[in-house]
């Protein structure tokens, strides 16, 4: 398979197209707890408890598919194979949870990859809408529209005082989980987000690095979310969230426009150096792919590098992965292999680019 | 001190966990006390899972700490006759069996709930549209009193005058939709 044609059937809506503030926020994503009132949670349920549920989702379609979302397909965990599991993993459509721990597990799929619905994963159903950029209203209101949807047909698992019920206790209440996908190098080039984190969390919100391990932050990549999902309403959840990341974006953007200030040649220096790891290495470990990234990206929005589009960050930190790797090279690989042809991916995709 | 999960930030939750006459103490930062293993965690596997945690806060419970309690607890263990969880796994898995777990341990649910969500223990968000309705008025109805007794607070006896009958219009629905349900 071309490269091209990898990347243009490998690249989900959030991944290519431009929202609201994309040169910071990356993606916009909701998610929805729900559960059915008669059936055992996944985790206790029996087969046929299981098989129930996916019978229920398959005749609420069979109904007619939810208006404005067009055809969506249902696929069983059982047909997809472990390299497809984590490509779908590695695009953030289905959780590791429902790849690796769901035995009887599905999802379904809306077309452009903005809307998916995992089955039988820690609860019956999770709805979930990402967006590209700062859309968070949006998803929402994408979500509640596949909420009422399914709600038509399905006896939620619902009570007055601890509304929709869940699985794990933390999600009880609205079972929503709101959270953003943003590349903040300039808070981190200036030292700042050991003095921001702090403060977030004490607004009740989680920041944690998407891509690696533990509290790194692989590729200045950051996840905030919301932290309870009980006792304020979905719209207050998304309003808090919406405006702490609103002042981030306003310290993101004075950090960059310091640092342009106060070291713009250096900044450029760096920027230029990884353009040049990217378009040249034979061989490049994720950590650092990340890192150059993450500064191309910086140097495509301040204006060093024009002639490369910015969602090249956001593909790229995906298309390196070692599931998407190895799907591309069609078979397994070796960490030492991975490395070689992520290197040998960038390249490619970078001079796909420049010959346009 | 300094969270021994990330050796970074400083750790601002303590917690005393006894099982066996054993103790052992965690001590966390905010962040790693609320990782929970959520979809985008690419790395899973770092040692230290939701699970435990919760099962760490739920045997902080202060009921749960006193020997003549466990005792109790042991002849007359809570179980769910709908998907038959004890209450003892729950804390120990961190996670209900069935909607129907959240009636059988209704007793010992709200200091937890509060625990993990800010001191919240009531739903205020969405209400299902087909099978919430009745609870969406009596919610309605419930702000409504509230704003009732505001106006007669401030003696604006003519706006709750409306607001009264709104609240009256409110509860003829209900009754309606119940009487309509049997
Ligand atoms: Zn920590
Ligand atoms: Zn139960």
């Amino acid at each position: 398979m071309s490269l091209e044609r990898f990347i243009s059937q490998a690249v989900s809506s959030w991944m290519s197209e431009d929202g609201p503030d994309s040169d910071i926020v990356l993606s916009s994503r909701i998610r929805l707890a729900r559960n059915l009132s008669e059936i055992n949670f996944p985790t206790l349920a029996t087969n046929e408890e299981s098989g129930k549920v996916i019978e229920t989702i398959e005749d609420r379609i069979s109904k007619g598919p939810a208006p404005g979302f067009g055809k969506m397909e249902l696929l069983k965990m059982d047909d997809i194979k472990p390299l497809q599991k984590r490509v779908l993993v590695e695009k953030h459509l289905i959780s590791p949870h429902l790849a690796e721990n769901a035995p009887h597990g599905a999802f379904l799929l809306s077309e452009n990859e903005e809307i998916s619905i995992m089955i039988n994963e820690e609860d019956h159903i999770r709805i979930q809408c990402l967006f590209p950029g700062l859309q968070l209203t949006e998803a929402l209101e994408a979500a509640n529209l596949i909420d009422d949807w399914l709600e038509e047909n399905i006896n939620y698992a619902f009570d007055e005082h601890y509304g929709y019920l869940t699985s794990c206790p933390t999600n009880a209440g609205t079972g929503l989980r709101a959270s953003v996908m943003m590349h903040l190098p300039g808070l981190v080039l200036t030292r700042q987000m050991n003095r921001i984190l702090p403060a977030i969390n004490q607004l009740g919100l989680v920041v944690r690095g998407i891509y690696g391990e533990g509290s790194e932050a692989l590729g200045n990549i950051f996840q905030i979310s919301n932290q309870i999902t009980l006792g304020k309403s979905e719209e207050d959840i998304v309003e808090d969230l919406n405006s702490v990341v609103s002042q981030l974006i306003a310290q993101e953007r004075s950090a960059r426009g310091a640092l342009q200030k106060t070291s713009n040649i250096q900044l450029e220096d760096r920027v230029f150096r990884s353009y040049g790891t990217l378009a040249h290495s034979r061989i490049i470990e994720t950590k650092e792919a990340a890192n150059c990234l993450s500064d191309v990206r910086l140097g495509i929005d301040m204006g060093y590098i024009k002639d490369i589009p910015r969602n090249i960050l956001n593909e790229l930190m995906i298309l390196t992965q070692p599931g998407f790797l190895q799907q591309y090279a069609g078979g397994p690989l070796s960490p030492d292999e991975r490395d070689i042809r992520r290197a040998a991916f960038i390249r490619e995709r970078i001079n796909m680019e420049k010959n346009q | 001190m300094i969270c021994q999960e990330c050796n970074q930030r400083p750790a601002t939750l303590h917690f005393t966990n006894i099982s066996n006459g054993d103790k052992t103490e965690m001590h966390l930062c905010e962040r790693c006390a609320q990782e929970q293993g959520e979809m985008f965690m690419m790395n899973q596997g770092s040692g230290f899972s939701i699970n435990n945690l919760l099962a760490g806060l739920l045997n902080m419970e202060p009921s749960f700490q006193t020997k003549k309690q466990e005792a109790f607890h042991q002849e007359h263990v809570l179980k769910c006759n709908h998907c038959s969880m004890t209450f003892p796994q729950f804390v120990k898995v961190g996670r209900f069996g069935c909607a129907n777990c959240y009636e059988t341990f209704k007793g010992q649910l709200p200091p937890i709930i509060r625990r993990l969500h800010s001191g919240n223990s009531t739903h205020m968000g969405k209400i299902p549209r087909r099978i919430g309705g009745n609870i969406q008025i009596q919610r309605n109805i419930a702000n409504l009193k509230q704003v009732l007794s505001e106006h007669i607070s401030k003696e604006e006896f003519e706006k709750a005058v409306e607001v009264r009958d709104q609240i009256r219009s409110l509860e003829k629905q209900l009754e309606d939709k119940r009487k309509g349900g049997e």
